[in-house]
């Protein structure tokens, strides 16, 4: 289906001063109802700063109101908003169309991810494999019980492992991760960054435990450091760093 | 499209256009993997001929003096040596070596892990792999 509507200068509540306007092509699909998806095709007016998402959320408010789209904080803080924007996962409120310099942005729904309707996909598997790796302080004590307030740490001990701290569970990496285009098992690089994130923090002593929980078939030997996760993950996580210092663990290269 | 994971399959995997150097290396460490691998069984197969007497072992090997034996020995010199490079800085890499260190990350979040050493390991194996083929095509073409 390619049917091109465009949004009329009156309906739009400011008048815009640019005129330049961009075709955006959404995937539509049901699975309930579609066997394949279709795109639907908006010219849409934008600005330097307008973001794919503002002009997915301008569709829904002129054309179409049926196209599902998750988003919550339009800042890059939820992780809501992941999905195939040109070709790559990216996050829709954290890409401006006019850094993407083409006068057509598709969108699509994120891949290795179970599509619930058009733009929305299913986490499930994303939230299992984060609960698997135990992402929490794992040791005896309590911070309730001990004498001391709270378990200090310094902020050198801080910094190695505040990077990995800023993950948004958006699932871009595990979107781009080779491994899984094809391993639905695949424990996935969002999952093994955590684990490294609570590996190297100084309060926790569940390192043993942790890499035990990954050292399994489907699990950190699936990573072959193609670099893919760290190069679309939005926050700097860089998720292949973490992957490659927990297999030098396993292998005896760090202790 | 189908209700289950939307996974992309090999098609995606294989596809080395839109994340870098690194996934193009990744995919080139597949294919000479599997080529090698291909390479290794046909030449244990190749050598058994050597229980065929002088005259098996002649006529096999002379499979390899033709214009396309040369061209594919040359294919796997490059494998050889694209693999062998590139796969020294994977073991690196995956013992943690050469990965950048952990920071506070800043806007516009180049990953550390990316870096210019492991670009370096990548084209140098690229670089080396064609000296060697030229070199291989110097010596059977060349006399
Ligand atoms: C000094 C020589 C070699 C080195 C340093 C080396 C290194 C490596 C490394 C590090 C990997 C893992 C890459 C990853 O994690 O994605 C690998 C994969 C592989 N290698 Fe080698 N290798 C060598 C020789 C060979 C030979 C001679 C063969 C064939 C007989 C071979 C066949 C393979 C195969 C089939 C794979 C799997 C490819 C994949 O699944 O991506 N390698 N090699
Ligand atoms: S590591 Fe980065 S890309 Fe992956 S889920 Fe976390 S924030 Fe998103
Ligand atoms: S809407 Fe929250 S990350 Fe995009």
């Amino acid at each position: 289906m390619a049917q091109v509507s465009s949004i009329a200068e009156e309906q739009a509540p400011n008048p815009l001063s640019a005129s330049k306007s961009v075709l955006l092509r959404i995937s539509r699909f049901n699975p309930e109802t579609d066997e394949s998806n279709k795109f639907m095709e908006f010219s849409v007016p934008y600005q330097k700063w307008t973001t794919v998402l503002e002009a997915i959320l301008d569709v829904k408010k002129h054309f179409d109101h049926s196209v599902a789209v998750r988003y919550s904080c339009r800042q890059a803080t939820c992780g809501s908003c992941g999905m195939l924007i040109n070709g790559k996962p990216r996050l829709a409120c954290f890409t401006k169309i006019s850094e993407l310099n083409s006068d057509v942005v598709t969108v699509e729904p994120m891949n290795n991810f179970p599509v619930i309707r058009d733009l929305a996909v299913r986490f499930e598997r994303l939230f299992d494999t984060h609960h698997k790796i135990k992402p929490f302080l794992i040791r005896d004590d309590t911070e309730l019980e001990s004498n001391e307030k709270e378990f200090l740490q310094s902020p050198e001990e801080l910094e190695n492992f505040i990077q990995f701290a800023n993950c948004i569970k958006c699932g871009l990496c595990n979107s781009a991760c080779p491994t899984m285009t094809t391993d639905s098992s695949f424990v996935g690089p969002q999952a093994l960054a955590q684990a490294y994130r609570y590996v190297a923090d100084s309060r926790d002593k569940g390192k043993d435990s942790r890499l035990d929980i990954i050292d399994e078939s489907h699990g950190i030997w699936r990573c072959h450091f193609a670099g893919s996760c760290s190069q679309v993950c939005p926050k700097g996580v860089d998720p292949a760093m973490g992957i490659q210092f927990l297999r030098g663990y396993l292998l005896g290269f760090r202790s | 499209m189908t209700q289950d994971d939307n996974k992309e399959g090999i098609k995606g995997m294989a596809n080395p256009g839109r994340y870098g150097i690194e996934r193009i290396a990744y995919l080139l460490m597949r294919l000479t993997g599997l080529g090698l691998l291909g390479y290794f069984i046909a030449h244990v197969y190749e050598t058994s001929n050597i229980l065929r007497g002088r005259m098996g072992w002649d006529e096999f090997l002379a499979m390899t003096q033709t214009t396309e034996g040369h061209l594919f020995l040359v294919l796997v010199i490059g494998m050889c040596v694209f693999h062998t490079g590139n796969g020294i800085r994977i073991m690196l890499g995956h013992g943690g070596v050469g990965v950048g260190k952990p920071a506070r990350p800043d806007y516009p979040y180049d990953p550390a892990s990316q870096n210019y050493r492991h670009k370096i390991g990548i084209y140098s194996s690229i670089v080396l792999a064609a000296v060697a083929m030229m070199y291989g095509m110097a010596v059977m073409f060349g006399e």
